[in-house]
């Protein structure tokens, strides 16, 4: 099964990744978690559903996105 | 468990100073993995421009150069005459590309120099503060055309591909965008075969990028990307203006 690990440090909270690019709808920008520059940084909502298309990655400008299958 | 997909080799690890969801990052990513796939890594020579991405020369993990502004075309004809061995690529903002260096871009193309130009067009001067730039839409605010750019006072935008196209010397002149997954996956594949074309001795390609500037448009990084979608790749259409490979076959 794919996973999707956000590297919170390097993400900007930008929420690229979070509207439609995602064909299963699984990431969002986390509500209470926040990283040392200030950002709220991405998150999985529900792993399992990921199908490792890579589409969270190739939008990301940081890239603060790695796939593994 | 196997990477497949993560930072590519051809990045460095220093954090990109760009704002958050700013189009120079996907675009340099895209670069970076190309440089490996490629494998042009080791005789790449980049150059930076004078704009936002003046320090890529820090980001791009290859040989790199930072001239003064727009005059990339201009170094990377010396580079590529003395050291034919050598890939250039000139990565360049509109204010650096389309008004301080036209002189250098037009006659680059028109002697078809075997060089690759990446042209990120996000309509602004970013760095400086979101003035009015050559590629401004008419109608659209900036820091110095704050009722909408005045095609009376400012004039009409310059489109860089259509400018091109009407010179016998280009090779490959292509307009695309990072708003979309599958845009982004078409601007990989036409800075592939730019750089392909350079490695091929082709001559002179150019690859224009729709870009988001958040911060300069004064939008969120979501409505930027929506607004190339709606208006921007409606004034500047996507698509090859030219590609001889094409009239060889
Ligand atoms: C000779 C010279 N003139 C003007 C400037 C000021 N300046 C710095 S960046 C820039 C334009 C940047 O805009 P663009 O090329 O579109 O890059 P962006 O930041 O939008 O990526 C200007 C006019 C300068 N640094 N040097
Ligand atoms: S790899 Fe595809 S399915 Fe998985 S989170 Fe990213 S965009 Fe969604
Ligand atoms: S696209 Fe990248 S930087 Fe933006 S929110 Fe998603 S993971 Fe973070
Ligand atoms: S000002 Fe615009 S081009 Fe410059 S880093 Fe910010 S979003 Fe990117
Ligand atoms: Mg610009």
């Amino acid at each position: 099964m794919p996973e999707v690990k956000i590297l919170e440090e390097i993400c900007k909270g930008c929420g690229l990744c979070c509207d439609g690019v995602c064909p299963v709808d699984i990431l969002i920008l986390s509500p209470d978690r926040i990283n040392s520059s200030g950002y709220h940084p991405a998150m999985v909502t529900d792993m399992k559903k990921c199908i490792g298309c890579g589409y969270c990655y190739i939008t990301c400008p940081e890239p603060a996105i790695e796939v593994y299958k | 468990m196997k990477l497949i997909f993560g930072r590519p080799a051809g990045l460095t690890d220093v954090k990109q100073r760009y704002c958050p969801g700013c189009g120079h990052g996907i675009v340099h990513r895209l670069v970076a993995e190309l440089l490996v796939e490629l494998n042009i890594r080791e005789r790449a020579v980049g150059i930076a421009p004078v704009g936002c991405s003046v320090f890529a020369d820090e980001y791009f993990n290859c040989d790199m150069i930072q001239p003064p502004h727009g005059r990339g075309p201009a170094v990377a004809t010396g580079i590529k005459r003395a050291r034919p061995d050598c890939i250039l690529f000139s990565y360049q903002g509109d204010g650096d590309l389309a008004a301080i260096g036209t002189a250098e871009t037009v006659h680059a193309a028109a002697r078809n120099e075997n060089i690759t130009l990446i042209f990120i067009n996000n309509a602004i001067y970013g760095m400086t503060g979101g003035q009015l730039a050559p590629t401004t839409l008419p109608g659209m605010r900036s820091t110095t055309s704050v009722q909408g750019r005045d095609i009376v006072k400012q004039g009409y935008p310059i489109k860089v591909c259509e400018l091109l196209a009407g010179l016998d010397g280009p090779y490959y002149l292509v307009r695309c965008a990072v708003n979309t997954p599958k845009n982004i996956i078409r601007t990989k594949k036409a800075l592939k075969t730019a750089f392909q074309n350079q490695i091929n001795n082709k001559g002179f390609s150019l690859v224009e990028i729709l870009s988001m500037c958040p911060t300069g448009w004064g939008m969120t990084p979501v409505q930027a990307k929506k607004w190339i979608g709606e208006v921007m790749s409606k004034y500047y259409p996507l698509g090859e203006f030219r590609n001889l490979a094409k009239e060889e076959k």
